[in-house]
């Protein structure tokens, strides 16, 4: 075999944009025979876009795919992939719940049809099933939608060893175990490493680090679409793994608002929470404070909120809440903007008790705020009457901070509202945040950019629902962030 | 001691649901009417059965890709037009004209799929394309059946009653064609998770059209079915059936969403809905109570199965 056939992916220069967002910026990785890759990074490094591409869900805006050193970019998509013997075990699970084990493992093997299809379907799962998850206690004729989901990612890896026509050389998992529980996340890390040895290679993403650096020959750490470190894993520890992750950019704000750090607890105590977990830290915040959430996404942040958010009309016996609040969502288009109201009805539908006049909205004071906060927070808009989806995407994440901060809320929780706005639109809001925060408002922040939580005060960060660390600003750094983030064992 | 663990656990009484409320409603029948526990008392009051399981059958293959058809009764009213006058008449051009409306249907699954629109408003529009062209083929109630439709639907069986042979073997093919081949679990499954089914290599325009030409081709053995019956047509003979097979497939245990359909259920479900309308004649209620009686019993049946499935959470 000669060395270049011994690559069975190489990508050079691949790049992804959607708009103007660039997900992947110019990734360079190969794969060879036989080996596990693992994959690291944050959220949003393009990890999970760069598996899409290889497993040809998405094509990429530039760059090659070749596939044993032969370039097949402009031909790449999923039979191809498939063809190849690439494939993928996606985050977000590919199984139809509606059907059996049996019947989703044809779904997956076009061979298995005419009589009979049944019976080898279910053979094939079966002894794929016992052989990586021995005790599993699944049967082929279970209703998959009917299974617990950690059984359901049993099926998924299962079904993606499986073999008929195609060959299989080279496997993605995509935090493959984040479903699993300890015994099984380590008979499936076993089995990869088996197969390893078998000439199949395999792709590991995961944010449990103990497990890649275990499980894995080489790691290639993403930051901001790129490929950053790559090296054997030998030549990595947990620290310097971390360390390579994480982003060292040191903000200038920092030194500048360290100045006019408050002492905590002079303020009164406006907001305290509990959260589940016996060792959880309490959630406290002062008047005037601007806390962060962080943590991995979907660790329990926006749950907290929302509870929060809850409990203002409903008394709740884990919360002590002082004073109105007001949420700034992330995902606008879904749970911010009212799409078929103007701009100056969008930010004016949190204040419309101020705006009443003999039973109906005055008209004129709605104007009248809209235009107040057109200049307050710079929305780039020839009339605030004009339909609010005739802003851009930055200029309608404005429009929801100004209906959150012209309102009567003396407490803003902002359930990640940064996510896709550029970044003239973040300076001028973070500015805005701080000197509402000056007179006295109380924001509650979560942020999958680390960089943002340097404006904030104090920063709890969440795993698995949990609060495990308070951070005040002068101990901010990523790396404090992403050691806390993950668990000490996988 | 096991066996009745299984008797009772949701997913078996699940599953028994539509079964026993068309026991239950027949018992209640035979019980008023005690006359009706005859070959011909059941041939009388089941007759109608066919071409509403027929449309059942049509308005599941719809559902099962998590759409829905408001226009299959309109379309049974055209495909029984047409064969009351353009296969009675001119058998090749009628042959033409239902190959043609099975066409036009596949043709709207593409259109739905291709362009990703509401399979209700397409179908609710379509519903009044149908029926304009029924009154254009058909003005006035009237037409004859072809002699060899009426025959077909005038077969007497030894001991079993037609209709209920009828809806077995209608219930058994589908079943065998979607609920055990193993293209009809790839169909399903575009029910179930569309992207996984995509992602797996089938091209899921291909299974739209093939789903709705199969709904259109049901349709047009619905229509003929029912003028086997009638002898005669009118464009608008098949205007309930529309909501009697969105229940039929309910009754029979189908969801709207999730693929989760099945075939035999859906049979049980049309003959239920049959046997409301009969036993409120039994009763000697005006049957223009009818279509409250059914939708009773829907509500009765969902009830019933809404309380099953809080037990299996």
């Amino acid at each position: 075999m000669t060395p270049s056939t011994r690559k069975i992916v190489t990508f050079e220069k691949v790049a992804k944009h959607f708009g103007a967002v660039k997900a992947l910026n110019g990734v360079d990785l190969h794969v060879d025979r036989g080996e596990c890759l693992g994959l690291v990074g944050h959220n949003g490094a393009g990890k999970s876009t760069l598996m899409h591409v290889l497993a040809g869900t998405l094509s990429p805006s530039f760059g090659t795919i070749a596939v044993y050193g032969e370039d097949i970019t402009s031909s790449y998509d999923v039979g191809v992939a498939n063809a190849n013997g690439i494939r993928c075990v996606f985050q977000e699970l590919s199984l139809c719940p509606n059907l059996t084990v049996a019947e989703n493992t044809r779904i997956f093997h076009p061979s298995l049809k005419g009589w009979g299809w049944k019976r080898r379907a279910s053979a094939l799962i079966r002894t794929k099933l016992d052989e990586i998850f021995p005790d599993h206690g699944i049967l082929p004729d279970d209703i998959v939608g009917d299974l617990s989901i950690g059984k359901r990612q049993m099926i998924e890896i299962a079904r993606a060893f499986t073999v008929t026509e195609a060959p299989l050389n080279l496997v993605i998992l995509d935090e493959p175990t984040s479903s699993l529980d300890a015994v099984t996340s380590a008979q499936l890390l076993d089995y990869v490493r088996r197969v390893g040895g078998e000439d199949q290679s395999c792709i590991l993403i995961s944010h449990m680090l103990g497990e890649v650096l275990e499980y894995t020959d080489r790691i290639a750490v993403m930051k901001d679409g790129a490929v950053v470190a790559n090296r054997s894993t030998k030549d990595f520890d947990r620290d310097s793994l971390v360390k390579a992750m994480g982003n060292v950019v040191e903000m200038a704000e920092i030194q500048k608002h360290e100045a006019c750090e408050r002492v905590r607890g002079e303020t009164p105590l406006v907001l305290e929470a509990a959260t589940d977990g016996a060792d959880s830290v309490a959630f406290r915040a002062h008047k005037g404070e601007i806390i962060g959430l962080a943590g991995l996404a979907g660790h329990g942040q926006t749950a907290l909120l929302l509870k929060i958010y809850d409990a203002a009309t409903k008394r709740r016996p884990d919360l002590r809440i002082d004073g109105p609040l007001a949420l700034v969502a992330g995902d606008r288009q879904t749970d911010g903007i009212f799409h078929l109201w103007s701009i100056a009805q969008n930010i004016g539908v949190r204040s419309l008790p101020r705006m009443v006049k003999r039973g109906l909205i005055d008209p004129l004071a709605e104007t009248a705020l809209g235009e107040e906060w057109k200049d307050r927070i710079k929305i780039k808009a020839p009339d605030m009457n004009d339909n609010i989806l005739s802003l851009s995407g930055g200029n309608q994440q404005k429009a929801l901070f100004a209906r959150a901060l012209a309102s009567d809320a003396s407490i803003t929780l902002m359930d990640d509202p940064m996510r896709g706005v550029d970044v003239g639109t973040k300076l001028e809001v973070y500015d805005l945040i701080r000197a509402e925060a000056e007179k006295g408002r109380t924001f509650l922040w979560y942020t999958t950019e680390t960089d943002e939580l340097k404006n904030c005060d104090h920063t709890y960060v969440f795993r698995e629902g949990v609060i495990v660390a308070d951070i005040a600003r002068v101990d901010l750094s990523e790396e404090i962030i992403l050691q806390s983030s993950f668990k000490e064992h996988a | 001691m096991i066996m009745l663990a299984y008797l009772t656990s949701p997913k078996f009484l699940r599953s028994a649901l539509p079964g026993a409320s068309f026991a239950f409603l027949l018992l209640a029948i035979f019980y008023v009417q005690p006359n009706a526990m005859s070959y011909f008392g059941l041939n009388m009051m089941l007759q109608y059965s066919v071409p509403i399981a027929l449309a059942t059958i049509a308005q599941m293959f719809i559902l099962t890709v998590n759409d829905l058809d408001l226009s299959i009764g309109a379309f049974v009213g055209l495909t029984a037009s047409i064969g009351a006058t353009l296969l009675a008449d001119t058998p090749l051009l009628g042959v033409l004209a239902l190959a043609g409306a099975v066409a036009g249907y596949a043709l709207l699954g593409a259109l739905i799929h291709w362009r990703n629109l509401p399979s209700i408003v397409v179908t609710l529009g379509m519903s009044f394309v149908w029926l304009g062209i029924a009154v254009l083929i058909l003005p006035t109630p009237g037409g004859t059946a072809p002699g060899w439709v009426k025959s077909i639907m005038a077969l007497q069986l030894p001991f079993v009653p037609f209709p209920i042979v009828a809806a077995l073997v209608i219930g058994i093919v589908v079943h065998l064609f979607l609920m055990t081949s193993s293209f009809g679990v790839v169909l399903r499954g575009a029910g179930g998770n569309a992207r996984a089914v995509g992602r797996a290599g089938w091209s899921l325009l291909r299974i739209k059209v093939l789903m709705y030409a199969a709904a259109g081709l049901f349709g047009v053995l619905s229509g003929l079915s029912l003028i086997g019956l009638t002898s005669a047509a009118d464009a608008h003979i098949a205007d309930r059936y529309t909501l009697y097979a969105i229940a039929g497939v309910i009754l029979g245990g189908g969801e709207f969403v999730g693929g989760r359909v099945s075939p035999i259920g859906a049979v049980i479900g049309a003959l239920t809905l049959t046997l409301t309308g009969s036993f409120l004649i039994f009763l000697k209620i005006s049957p223009d109570w009818q279509i409250g009686a059914q939708g009773a019993v829907l509500i009765i049946v969902l009830a019933l199965r809404a309380l099953i499935k809080r037990r299996e959470a």
